[in-house]
């Protein structure tokens, strides 16, 4: 794999950033777009662009299959069973309250039981969170380890008879631990418990198989992805997509609308009311055929070593105290400075054209845990290096520095 | 922009010890604030006497260097003043962070200006520049005793 030749295809990089090279270290927030998909959306707009699923003449007819062969490109990518299964929305956060709102309303009774863990991404808390109040419902946490890990045992703790779903992330965003969904999934599916996965942080940088994993519902954001924003993606199986309500009514998900009643449509328009991100669909086609080019498995192993590399550095640097240590980790690095707080931190690395994250990282259960009101963070892509990861820590000396005096 | 204008010497000194920072038991107004996007937190504790002066004032709060310098900076400067004067140092401190140049108020010496004017540099950088208001803003509910906590997000 060429790093090199992966960089170029990034036309971010070609410019400076108030006069410095890019050391784009925050990816896990949203990643840099290929040059493909920005063109993509450039020819769409230009040369094909009409609404989908609507109109017959010639450029709707094509800007319908371009559409759709995006939802088959994802399913096969996902190795979903049918593309049916693959519904867009506007982010994974939809796609997350989609399922809380049509699961919550459908199948949940007061007193029952919603288990998430400490890891999530408030995506992943407060579209269940409003089931408290309309459904009476209770929301359970379990609980990660000294590592930032959450382990099958730490799920099995907290399943009871009231369970009715199981929510959790694929590979947390601050820890970077990777959960082990497959097994969680099996062990869930013996108590007849539904799994959703956020897949945020898994879908741009591990192998993923739907069928191999068993999971009901997963959460993809296309804009992690190298992909558009504006874009999301539910995965579920057809049988929950059958039986739970429509999400959003509106034009294009009705079968028959009379004044006495109305029918819904099939799927996947079921869920996809109203004009859809037409352009972002079709663009992030692209963005698969930009991974499938490369291959996840070289990705994984390329921002393996990247992440080993970096907490390595960091770990010799002594003012430096990683968060979290999981034996199975994601391409995250997140971190205190001794005496420096975060805000200050990325401003200073900003000044070296090093950005990275600053803050929550929408995880406050975690954060709170810990003590720590905000945390550091690099996270990394299929364009970074280890060049990269030496200016992160060059320009941390340079903060030691500035505030050691 | 120069980092240097942005974490000065004053600023560094005030972010890593700062002044006033402890619970006051003996205070009669006080007001919590709160920026969401950082987490950043302060609690100013005021005692104010019967001619509405401000006789004692504390914080409690976490956050990075330029929040607490300011309200580090602040809390000393705002000692002994009358409720009039806190409202005037507290706008002309924020119409100087929005656009003025210089400090317009009579009250503060030559020295306390030069202090105030460190908290100048995130002027060039919008991001950071509630981190240099949050306490200012604080102050003022604090003034007003209310009991409902300043968020950033409501400034300007
Ligand atoms: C773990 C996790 N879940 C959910 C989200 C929200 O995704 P989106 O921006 O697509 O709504 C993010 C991204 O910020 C995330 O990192």
């Amino acid at each position: 794999m060429n790093i090199t030749n992966i960089k170029k295809q990034f036309p971010i990089f070609n410019n400076k950033v108030q006069n410095n090279d890019l050391v784009y270290l925050d990816s896990a927030n949203s990643s840099q777009k290929p040059q493909v998909v920005v063109d993509r959306i450039y020819d769409f707009y230009t040369k094909e662009f009409s609404n989908v699923g609507r109109s017959v003449h010639y450029l709707a007819v094509a800007a319908t299959n371009l559409y759709e062969n995006t939802r088959v490109l994802v399913q096969k990518y996902i190795n979903a069973k049918d593309p049916n299964e693959i519904v867009f929305t506007k982010g994974a956060t939809e796609a997350i309250n989609l399922v809380a709102n049509t699961f919550g309303q459908k199948f949940l009774e007061e007193g029952d039981e919603i288990l998430l863990t400490e890891l999530e991404h408030h995506s992943n808390y407060v579209p269940w969170h409003y089931l408290r109040k309309s459904k009476g419902v209770k929301i359970k946490f379990a609980e990660f380890n000294s590592d930032g890990e959450v382990t099958l045992e730490s799920i099995e703790k907290n399943i009871t008879p009231k369970t009715k779903i199981i929510a959790i992330t694929h590979l947390s965003n601050v820890t970077g631990a990777i959960l082990p969904i497959k097994e969680i999934t099996r062990l869930a599916h013996s108590k007849n418990i539904p799994v959703l996965v956020d897949g945020c942080q898994g879908a741009p940088h591990l192998k993923l198989d739907m069928q191999d994993v068993g999971c009901d519902f997963y959460a993809i954001s296309c804009h992690k992805m190298y992909g558009p924003t504006g874009l999301g993606i539910l995965y579920a199986k057809k049988k929950w997509l059958e039986v739970l309500p429509p999400y959003q009514g509106g034009g294009g998900m009705i079968r028959e609308v009379k004044k006495e009643g109305i029918t819904f449509g099939e799927l996947p328009n079921k869920y996809e009311a109203g004009t859809m991100a037409t352009a972002q669909v079709i663009a992030f086609g692209e963005s698969i055929k930009f991974l499938n080019k490369i291959g996840i498995e070289n990705i994984e192993k390329h921002e393996n070593e990247l992440t080993k590399y970096g907490e390595e550095i960091l770990r010799k640097n002594n003012s430096v105290k990683l968060i979290g240590s999981p034996k199975n980790k994601g391409s995250v690095l997140s971190f205190t400075l001794d005496g420096v707080h975060a805000h200050d931190i990325a401003t200073i690395l900003d000044e070296d054209g090093v950005a990275i994250r600053a803050g929550h990282h929408c995880c406050q259960i975690l954060h709170d845990k810990l003590g720590l009101s905000a945390t550091a963070r690099a996270s990394l892509g299929v364009y970074n290096t280890k060049d990269d990861l030496d200016k992160l820590n060059e320009s941390l000396n340079k903060c030691k520095k500035i505030f050691e005096g | 922009m120069d980092l240097k204008d942005l974490y000065q010497e004053i600023i560094l000194d005030h972010g890593k010890n700062p002044r006033n920072l402890k619970k006051s038991d003996n205070f009669n107004k006080d007001a919590k604030g709160h920026n969401p996007l950082c987490g950043d937190k302060v609690h100013i504790y005021l005692k104010v006497d019967e001619n509405n002066k401000i006789s004692d004032i504390a914080f409690e709060g976490s956050g990075c260097a330029i929040s607490m310098a300011s309200a580090s900076i602040m809390t000393d400067l705002m000692k002994e003043k009358k409720e009039i004067e806190v409202k005037e140092l507290v706008d002309d401190f924020l119409e100087m962070i929005k656009q003025n140049p210089e400090l317009k108020s009579k009250i503060l010496g030559e020295n306390e200006k030069t202090k105030l004017m460190s908290l100048s540099g995130v002027k060039k950088y919008p991001m950071r520049v509630k981190c240099a208001t949050m306490a200012w803003h604080t102050l003022t509910a604090a003034m007003k005793n209310t009991n409902e906590e300043t968020n950033t997000d409501k400034f300007e």
